[in-house]
């Protein structure tokens, strides 16, 4: 459990097939209070009993953050993924009781920016529509350039041109539509603050524009949850339990440890806040670091891990857990 | 019901006291009979029935007098309070925390309905009653932030989150155990620590940004901070040294009980919804020697934390000139009895 804020007990009041890959599940408190507020860009910790194995996953919140009556979530079927995506899309119903985390926002808008552009590829439209849902009430200034592989597969998208008019664009690639960066970034207001939330390839691509651009590092914000790669199974000795657990092929780290009885600490679970960084006590191996968050210094030195998303090959490797 | 508030003075003949009640529940800092920095955060939940940690914004006798001795502050020196333009949404988040907790905790004494964005808030002690409509500052005599903490007791300063940094970019500062909002104002969780001896060394200030930057909505953290004042003088700033700094060359054997007051900071961190923002309430509370020296635990410990502390920690907090008296008067109340653990009178 990580430190402190309180779970919200929901039952699940709707699901929608949004296109062919995504459905949104509405959740509501099962005691009918509101929900909290939240800022445009925040997720929940999701957390799932798919049939006797514990599943956790981050999910950007998509519903307008003033509506307290309810959260929305859109969530992308992954037939290759670990099993998350899958147990909602298959098995979660208009009735069932889930349990989510309080919303923590890890992609937040900087409230200094005279103008957002906003960069979204496919599901990574989420968090922006819970954004601009915020930004429509205050009265910020907005302009969102989002891409999709088909008309049918871009989610929501309909419903912003409707709303927001000329601020949204749509780039379909099979029609051989693409987001002309160079004259996009080139072409903004000072004080412009850029954000991106899409595939790896696509933030990769717009944050090193941005940079070659000359765009100040602090006005570029993308947000990637990273869901934790499958492996082979490794053997971890935490050494303040003193316990030995194995890791499943398709288990992460941290969720290993929790399934021992272990409590650690944790906020995203994909790589990206730092909460479940663990001190390594010996090493015989190789980590394989897949965050976001520790320095390269970090990750070459072996003294620290984050469970949530990293694996390890080798001998040996002890946790002070 | 219940509580009456005091009519006294922070400033010029200094009527500031505690009743037996305030002095019974005075937050006393040392769970121990030392002290050294460390980042002592725990969660700030309604606590034991009567203490300042009761609710989540405590309300006592001294309240009056505080918004009246903060009113007097400002309208001296205006730059006490101030918010930079983007803080304005951080502003009313804390308005809505502030009216939402003291209408559920003080239901005799604020008010709060809605009616949409339509609000309208009564408080009672001070006499205000205003309707309002939520998220529009016209419809408000001052900024939502300024508005509030003109009825709150605490400085309370917000803090931008960006660049996994906190920046110090809104308060109101009237009650501070000398720091300078209009100072600190725009800089970053570091640079406005930097003042702080040891701490830095100890990586204290790393390991609490890191701890912050993952505070969570709905799971407030508290501290206790403190030092020593030379009078019940709630401003004791920068700006004003020259007013209070040479009170403690005129301080005696006879007037020490009197004037010398422990000063503590109950200080909360909340993150705030709307903002992604961070609150930091830093709640001052003053109790003289001689009413502190009442209570037998915290007589013995205080003379004990004194008597040890680091001579860079006494003069960072400002009384090292004053620490050979303080030990004279406090030495007295200590007969070297052990003294149980925690904050709690025995």
């Amino acid at each position: 459990m990580s430190v402190g804020a309180p779970k919200i007990p929901v039952r699940v009041a709707e699901v929608v097939e949004v296109n062919a890959l995504i459905k949104r599940f509405r959740f509501v408190r099962r005691d009918g209070g509101p929900m909290p507020v939240f800022s445009g860009g925040a997720h929940v910790v999701v957390d799932m009993d798919d049939h006797g194995t514990r599943r956790m996953n981050p999910y950007s919140l998509m519903s307008d953050p003033a509506d307290t009556s309810g959260y929305e979530i859109s969530v992308r079927r992954d037939d290759a993924g670990r099993g998350g995506s899958l147990f909602l899309h298959r098995h979660v119903t208009p009735g069932m009781d889930l349990v989510i985390s309080s919303p923590v926002n890890l992609f937040p808008l900087d409230a200094r920016a005279r103008k957002h552009l906003m960069i979204a590829g496919g599901i990574g439209i989420t968090p922006f529509l819970s954004q601009i849902a915020a930004l429509s009430r205050l009265g910020g200034r907005f302009e969102l350039h989002y891409s999709a592989r088909t008309r049918d597969l871009a989610a929501y998208a309909d419903d912003l041109t409707a709303r927001h008019g000329d601020k949204v664009r749509l780039y379909l690639d099979d029609q051989g539509q693409a987001i002309d960066l160079n004259r996009l970034l080139q072409g903004q207001p000072l004080g412009t603050h850029l954000y991106v939330c899409g595939p790896k390839g696509m933030i990769g691509w717009v944050c090193r524009t941005a940079e070659s651009l000359g765009w100040p590092k602090s006005a570029v914000h993308s947000e990637e949850f990273l869901a934790p790669p499958v492996g082979l199974p490794f053997q971890v000795q935490l050494a303040t339990s003193g316990k030995t657990i194995t890791v499943g092929p398709a288990q992460s780290l941290l969720e290993a440890i929790e399934a021992a009885g272990v409590d650690a600490p944790y906020l995203c679970r994909g790589g990206a806040c730092g909460e479940c960084e663990t001190d390594v006590l010996g090493c015989d191996g190789q980590i394989a670091h897949n965050d976001h968050w520790l320095t390269d210094e970090q990750k070459v030195g072996n003294t620290k891990i984050m469970p949530c998303v990293s694996r390890f090959q080798g001998k040996t490797l002890i946790l002070d857990r | 019901m219940g509580l009456e508030f005091n009519d006294e003075t922070f400033r010029g003949d200094y009527t500031f006291r505690n009743s037996a009640k305030a002095i019974a529940r005075f937050p006393f800092p040392f769970a121990e009979d030392s002290y050294m920095y460390s980042v002592n955060m725990e969660p700030h939940l309604p606590g034991r029935p009567g203490s300042v940690f009761e609710h989540m914004f405590d309300v006592d006798e001294h309240y009056v007098a505080e918004m009246r001795d903060r009113a007097q502050v400002l309208a001296e020196d205006p730059l006490r309070c101030q918010s930079l333009p983007h803080m304005t949404l951080a502003g009313w988040d804390l308005l809505e925390l502030i009216m939402e907790s003291k209408a559920r905790d003080y239901p005799q004494w604020f008010s709060l309905t809605k009616d949409g964005n339509r609000w309208h808030w009564i408080n009672r002690p001070l006499q205000i009653e205003q309707s309002f409509t939520f998220l529009d500052e016209t419809t408000l005599p001052y900024g939502p932030m300024e508005y509030i903490t003109r009825q709150t007791q605490g400085d309370f300063t917000l803090q931008d989150q960006r660049d996994d940094n906190l920046w110090i970019e809104a308060g109101m500062v009237t009650t501070q155990a000398d720091w300078s909002l209009d100072f600190d104002i725009g800089m970053s969780f570091h640079e406005w620590h930097a003042p702080v001896p040891l701490a830095h060394e100890m990586r204290v200030f790393d390991r609490a940004l890191k701890f912050l930057l993952n505070l969570q909505l709905g799971a407030p953290v508290r501290r206790f901070n403190w030092t020593m004042t030379v009078d019940p003088l709630l401003d004791t700033s920068p700006e004003n040294y020259p007013k209070w700094g040479p009170s403690k060359t005129t301080m005696t054997p006879e007037t020490i009980g009197h004037r010398q007051h422990l000063r503590v900071e109950l200080q909360t961190l909340h993150r705030l919804p709307r903002s992604n923002a961070i609150v930091f309430p830093i709640r001052c509370y003053l109790i003289k020697f001689e009413e502190l020296v009442t209570v037998p635990k915290w007589a013995r410990r205080l003379h004990r934390v004194v008597r040890d502390i680091p001579d860079e920690l006494a003069t960072y907090k400002g009384f090292i000139r004053n620490k050979p008296l303080m030990l004279d008067y406090l030495s007295k109340y200590d007969d070297g009895a052990p003294t149980s653990p925690g904050i709690w009178p025995e």
